[in-house]
C-alpha cells in the first residue's frame, strides 16, 4: 500500500513503450494509457510475518489470532524467517536485486481492524529491489514489464458489517497473515497487458511455492494505478483502483477507469488524483478518498524490530535451489521436444499442467522406449487438445483430472506402437474418460486393435476389389482419387480398425498389378 | 517488628537461608507494612493472598530441599506496568480499566522463578510518562521523606514512583522499576535508595506495557547496590520473544563485587555542570569523586558535546513512538471503551476520557513530529542526534571505566509544583536521559542529604553490558557514602 511508489516518473525503458500503438481513440484525438500495478501477495506460510498463530484459510473467526496479532499491551512481534526466505525467493524469481539491508516500518493508522494501530510494513529500505517479468503476448511478442520493488508487511483483520444492524464484528485471522506487495513500474498500457502481466506474476509466485495465487480467496489482489495522456506528453494524474481480485475486474476496471478518465478530459475536466474502489457487480468504481482525504502514515522504523541484514551466501543458497521457472521451462519444452512456441507457452502457464506433462512424457517415454524427445510432441498435442477440451467440458482442473498421467501414457503407448489408429486412439480415450478403466482394457473389451496383418487384410481388400469393378476401372483408367474411396470401403468393413498405411500399400499393389 | 522489614534484601535473603526466618514470617510482615503505607497511595493493587501462597510455596521447596533460587522467599513489588497474569494490570490509566492478562512478562515470570514473592502492583506516572508521580489516574504517590522541619508532602519522583516509595518506607525489599528517561534512577534519587537501570537489552520488555520501545528497560529498585545486583540477577536474560534482547549469558553480578576499583579510570563530563544547580549537589558530586579517588579510583575530566542536545532528543524521539505505541489503546479490545454512534467518535470518546492530560500532550507532540513536512526537522534530526550522543559516550569510554555524574538536578519537590510548566518539569531528566538515548547502563546511589534533610543521588554510568564494573564501582561508592539516613515515614513504625 505504497502510495507514493508509483507516482514516479517512468523509468528510461518505459519512455520508449510511448510510442508503440496501443493508443485509445477519443473524441478529440488518440489517449495512451500508462497502468501500473501493486499486488498482495499472501505468502504460504505456516504462521504469521511477527506471530506463531496459524493462517489456515476458512478457520472460525478469531480462532487464530495470538496475543501479538491482537496487539494485547506489552507484546512484541518476532520476524518469521520463512517469510524472509519467501521474498527472496520470490525476488529472485522475479530477476529482482535482493536488498540484504532493510528496514521494517509502522504505517500509523486508525482502523477497528487493525489492532495495534499501525502495520508493520516496508517503506523507504525494502527487502526486494528492481526485477522484472516477461510477458509473452497473443501476438507472439515479449513484452517485458519491470517491478519497482517488493516489500513485507502484514495484512489487517476484517470488518464484517453484516450481521447486526449497527454493530460491527471484527475477526482478527487474517491479522498479522504475511503479505509481498509487488510493485510494478507504469509499463502497462492496456487492459490485456494488465492481465497478462498478473497471470504471469501468479504463474511464476506459484511455480516458487510463495504464494498459492487463489484470488477468489484473496491471496492475491492487485491495485491498479492508471492514468492517459497525450502520446508523448508528460504523465497525467494517476488514479488508484483497489482491490481487483479477479483477471476479468482488472480489464474491467482498466477499460472502465480509461473511458473515464478520457471522457473527463476531453469535457475540459480535470482528473483527480485519489484511490476508488472497484465494485465487481456494476463494473465500476467509486471514488474512496482524494489526495487530500488521504492518511497521514507518519511512517517510522518500528523500534521494536531490528534492521533486517541478510546474508549474501544465503541468498545464494536460495537462488541455487529455485525450481524451474515458466519462461525456462517453456524454453526447454521448445528446444529439447521441439514443440510449437504456442503449446509450448499453454503447457508452462499453470505449474500443474506442466507437471501433468512431464510426467505424461516420462512415462510414455519409458513405456514406448523412445527417448522422451519423439514422444513429446504427441503428448504435448493429446494435453492441449483431447484432455484440455475434455477437462474444460466438465469443468475440471487438471489436478481433478479422472485420466492421470499414467493413463493417459497407457494410451499413447498403444497410438505409438501401432496398437491404435489415431482415430480409435480418441475413441478409446473417451471411453478412458467415462469408464476409468486403462486404454488395454477397452481395447481388449471391444476389440479395437488396429489390423495389421498382411493377410487377413489382403483378403479383405481382395473382396472389395472384386466387388467393385466399375471404380476399379475407373482407377486405372487413371482417376487416382478413387484410391481414397478404396481405403474408406475397407476401413468400413473392419470397423476402422485397419492399419491405413498398411491397407495403402496392398491396396495400390493390388490395383496397379493386375 | 519492625527490624524484619528493616533487614535489607540480602540480609533477609541470608537470615532465610540460615533458617532464622520463614519465607511466610518475612511476607506477613511485609503485607502487614503495606497495609500501613497505604497513606503513601505506592501501591495500585495490593496481592497479599497470592504473597502467601507464594511464601508458601517457597518455604515448602526450601524444607523439601530443592534447589533455590536467588530471590527464594523474598517479597517484592512490581511497578504497573509489568503484565502480570490474572492481577488488574494499569499502567496508571484509566484507559485500561479492567486489564487482566492472561500473561506474565518475561521479567515478572524471571523473578518468580527465581523464588521472589509478590506483594503487589505498584503506582507510577501513566505510562510511565513523568518525573512526579503525579500524572497517575490513581492520585499521586506520596514521598515518604519530608523536608526537615516542613510538612510539605513531597513527590517521589517518576515514573517509577510507586516503586521508590515503597521501598524506602521499608514495605518491600526491592521493588522493579522501568526507565525510559529516568524512570529508575531518578525517584531512586528522590526516596534515597538504590535505582538501577540496565543496558537496553539486558532484561526483556515482552509483557511490559510500552511507553517508548527503543528505550524502555526493565531494572531493580532497592535500599543497597548489593540487592539490584542479585535482583537484576533474577531478571536480566535473553528472551527470544523481545527483538531487541540481546543473547549473551548472565553473570553473578552480586559476585563482581569485590570492592576493589583501584585503576579505574572514572569520567567527570563537565557537560554536566548545569546552571542554576543547587550547591549542594555539586558539592555532593565533588565528594563522590573524592571517595572513589580514597578507594584508589583515578579521575578523569571529560566531555561529552552533545549533552545540551539530549533533552530535546528524547522529547522528540520518545513521543514519536509512544504515539505510535498508545494506538492500540482504542476502546475495541480491551480496557476502556466509551460507547459511541460510530467508530471514529468511539475512538474520540475513548481515548478523551481514557487518557490523562501528559499523555495526550505526549501523544500530539509525538504524532507532530512524525508528521508529513515535519518529520526530518524533528524525528529524523533527532534520530541523527541521538547517534551523536551514543558516540560521546563510546569516546568517553575509550578514555574511562566509569562515569560519575548527579542524578538529578535537586532535590524531592512539593506536590504540584513544576505542575504548570512541562519544560521545567522535563529538565528532572537532563542527567539521565543521555545514557538512556545511548542505551547505556546506569545506576543511582543515595549519597548524602540536602540542607533540606531530602536524599541526593549520584549517577554512575558505564559502557554497555558493562554492568559488573558498574555495581563494583556503585558498590565502592555507597560504602564510602555511607548513608544511613530514613525517611519520615516507616511503614508501621
Amino acid at each position: 500500500m505504497t502510495e507514493s511508489a508509483t507516482a514516479t516518473a517512468p523509468s528510461d525503458s518505459t519512455s520508449s513503450h510511448s510510442t508503440t500503438g496501443h493508443l485509445v481513440k477519443g473524441k478529440t484525438g488518440p489517449w495512451e494509457v500508462v497502468i501500473g500495478l501493486e499486488v498482495h501477495a499472501q505468502v504460504v506460510s505456516h504462521s504469521k510475518l511477527f506471530s506463531g498463530a496459524a493462517t489456515a484459510f476458512g478457520a472460525e473467526p478469531n480462532a487464530q489470532v495470538s496475543l501479538v496479532d491482537a496487539a494485547m499491551p506489552g507484546m512484541l512481534p518476532v520476524l518469521n524467517r520463512v517469510a524472509v526466505e519467501q521474498a527472496v525467493k520470490t525476488g529472485l524469481g522475479l530477476n529482482a536485486r535482493i536488498n540484504l539491508h532493510s528496514v521494517f516500518e509502522r504505517k500509523n493508522y486508525f482502523y477497528a481492524d487493525l489492532p495495534q494501530g499501525y502495520q508493520i510494513s516496508q517503506y523507504l529500505q525494502p527487502i526486494v529491489g528492481e526485477g522484472y517479468i516477461d510477458l509473452d503476448l497473443p501476438d507472439g511478442e515479449t513484452r517485458r514489464v519491470e517491478i519497482e520493488r517488493l516489500h513485507l508487511e502484514q495484512d489487517a483483520g476484517k470488518s464484517i458489517h453484516d450481521q447486526h444492524p449497527s454493530k460491527s464484528y471484527i475477526d482478527l485471522n487474517r491479522s498479522g497473515v504475511i503479505l509481498m506487495e509487488i510493485v510494478s513500474k507504469p509499463d502497462m498500457r492496456t487492459g490485456e497487458e494488465a492481465a497478462a502481466y498478473l497471470r504471469k506474476l501468479r504463474s511464476i509466485l506459484r511455480y516458487l511455492g510463495t504464494c498459492d495465487g487463489n484470488m477468489e480467496q484473496g491471496s492475491l489482489r492487485a491495485d491498479v494505478n492508471l492514468s492517459v495522456r497525450r502520446p508523448g506528453e508528460a504523465l497525467g494524474t494517476r488514479t488508484e483502483t483497489k482491490n481487483l481480485n479477479s483477471l476479468r475486474f482488472i480489464q474491467q476496471a482498466v477499460e472502465a477507469e480509461t473511458k473515464r478518465q478520457i471522457d473527463l478530459l476531453e469535457k475540459g475536466g480535470q482528473v483527480v488524483q485519489e484511490t476508488r474502489l472497484f465494485d465487481g457487480a456494476t463494473g465500476k468504481s467509486r471514488s474512496m478518498r482524494s489526495k487530500e482525504e488521504a492518511h497521514d502514515y507518519r511512517y517510522f522504523p518500528d523500534p521494536d524490530l531490528l534492521p533486517l541484514d541478510l546474508d549474501q551466501g544465503w541468498v545464494d543458497e536460495i537462488k541455487a535451489a529455485l525450481p524451474e521457472l515458466p519462461d525456462a521451462k517453456k524454453a526447454r519444452f521448445e528446444d529439447a521436444f521441439g514443440l510449437s512456441a504456442y503449446n509450448a507457452g499453454i503447457l508452462v502457464a499453470e505449474k500443474e499442467t506442466a507437471d501433468y506433462f512431464e510426467a505424461l512424457i516420462a512415462i510414455a517415454a519409458e513405456g514406448a522406449k523412445r527417448p522422451k524427445e519423439e514422444v513429446a510432441v504427441k503428448c504435448g498435442n493429446w494435453v492441449t487438445g483431447e484432455l484440455f477440451g475434455a477437462l474444460n467440458k466438465a469443468g475440471l482442473t487438471i489436478d481433478e483430472s479422472p485420466l492421470s498421467a499414467e493413463a493417459l501414457a497407457g494410451l499413447i503407448k498403444l497410438e505409438l506402437d501401432g496398437t491404435l489408429s489415431g482415430r480409435i486412439a480418441k475413441e478409446v480415450f473417451f471411453a478412458m474418460w467415462d469408464t476409468g478403466k486403462p486404454a488395454e482394457a477397452i481395447v481388449e473389451e471391444k476389440g479395437l486393435k488396429q489390423i495389421s496383418d498382411t493377410g487377413a487384410l489382403e483378403a479383405i481388400v481382395d473382396d472389395i476389389v472384386a466387388q467393385n469393378p466399375e471404380q476399379t476401372e475407373q482407377y486405372r483408367g487413371g482417376n487416382q482419387k478413387v484410391l481414397g474411396w478404396f481405403v474408406g470401403q475397407i476401413m468400413k468393413a473392419t470397423k476402422g480398425q485397419a492399419n491405413p498405411g498398411v491397407v495403402n500399400k496392398i491396396l495400390r499393389a493390388k490395383l496397379d498389378a493386375d | 517488628m519492625s527490624e524484619i522489614t528493616r533487614l535489607s534484601l540480602s540480609q533477609a535473603r541470608d537470615r532465610l537461608q540460615a533458617g532464622e526466618l520463614s519465607s511466610k514470617e518475612l511476607t506477613e510482615e511485609m503485607i502487614a507494612a503495606v497495609t500501613a503505607a497505604r497513606p503513601l497511595n505506592a501501591f495500585i493493587t495490593e496481592t497479599p493472598e497470592r504473597a502467601l501462597e507464594m511464601a508458601q510455596a517457597s518455604d515448602a521447596r526450601r524444607a523439601a530441599g530443592e534447589e533455590v533460587g536467588v530471590l527464594e522467599g523474598l517479597p517484592i513489588a512490581i511497578k504497573d506496568l509489568f503484565c502480570t497474569q490474572g492481577v488488574l494490570t494499569t499502567a496508571g490509566s484509566h484507559i485500561l480499566d479492567g486489564f487482566h492478562p492472561t500473561y506474565e512478562s518475561t521479567v515478572t515470570a524471571n523473578l518468580w522463578r527465581a523464588g521472589a514473592v509478590m506483594l503487589g502492583k505498584t503506582n507510577l506516572d501513566e505510562f510511565a510518562m513523568g518525573s512526579s508521580n503525579m500524572t497517575s489516574y490513581y492520585g499521586n504517590v506520596i514521598n515518604p521523606w519530608r523536608r526537615r522541619d516542613d510538612d510539605t508532602p513531597l513527590v517521589p519522583g517518576g515514573s517509577s514512583g510507586g516503586s521508590a516509595a515503597a521501598v524506602a518506607a521499608r514495605c518491600a525489599f526491592g521493588a522493579t522499576g522501568t526507565d525510559t528517561g529516568g524512570s529508575i534512577r531518578q525517584p531512586g534519587a528522590f526516596a534515597g535508595i538504590v535505582g538501577m537501570k540496565p543496558t537496553y537489552g539486558r532484561c526483556s520488555r515482552w509483557g511490559v506495557v510500552a511507553f517508548a520501545s527503543s528505550l524502555d528497560q526493565a531494572g531493580p529498585m532497592t535500599r543497597t547496590v548489593r540487592d539490584a545486583a542479585i535482583m537484576l540477577e533474577a531478571m536480566a536474560g535473553y528472551d527470544p520473544k523481545d527483538s531487541t534482547s540481546v543473547n549473551r549469558p548472565v553473570p553473578s553480578y552480586e559476585a563482581a563485587m569485590t570492592g576493589d576499583i583501584r585503576g579505574l579510570k572514572v569520567g567527570i563530563p563537565k557537560e554536566y555542570r548545569v546552571e542554576g544547580m543547587p550547591e549542594a549537589i555539586e558539592a555532593l558530586w565533588h565528594q563522590g569523586m573524592e571517595w572513589l579517588k580514597a578507594a584508589g579510583a583515578q579521575p578523569v575530566d571529560i566531555s561529552l558535546p552533545h549533552t545540551k542536545y539530549a533533552l530535546p532528543t528524547y522529547y522528540i524521539v520518545a513521543p514519536a513512538e509512544a504515539s505510535s505505541n498508545l494506538a492500540r489503546y482504542d476502546g475495541v479490545r480491551y480496557g476502556l471503551r466509551v460507547p459511541a454512534d460510530s467508530l471514529d467518535e468511539m475512538y474520540e470518546m475513548t481515548r478523551g476520557e481514557g487518557f490523562g492530560a501528559e499523555v495526550k500532550r505526549r501523544v500530539l507532540i509525538g504524532t507532530y513530529v512524525l508528521s508529513a513536512g515535519y518529520y526530518d526537522a524533528y524525528y529524523n534530526k533527532a534520530r541523527r542526534v541521538r547517534t551523536l550522543i551514543a558516540q560521546d559516550f563510546a569516546k568517553a569510554f575509550e578514555e574511562v571505566d566509569v562515569i560519575l555524574t548527579p542524578t538529578a538536578p535537586s532535590a524531592a519537590f512539593g506536590m504540584g509544583e513544576k505542575m504548570d510548566d512541562p519544560v521545567a518539569m522535563y529538565l528532572n531528566d537532563v542527567f539521565t536521559v543521555p545514557a538512556s538515548l545511548a542505551g547505556l547502563p546506569g545506576i543511582s546511589v543515595p549519597g548524602g542529604l540536602s540542607p533540606e534533610g531530602l536524599p541526593l543521588g549520584l549517577q554512575l554510568i558505564t559502557g554497555a553490558f558493562e554492568e559488573e564494573k558498574l555495581f563494583r564501582a556503585a558498590g565502592v561508592l555507597e560504602t564510602a557514602a555511607g548513608f544511613e539516613a530514613l525517611p519520615k515515614f516507616l511503614a508501621g513504625e
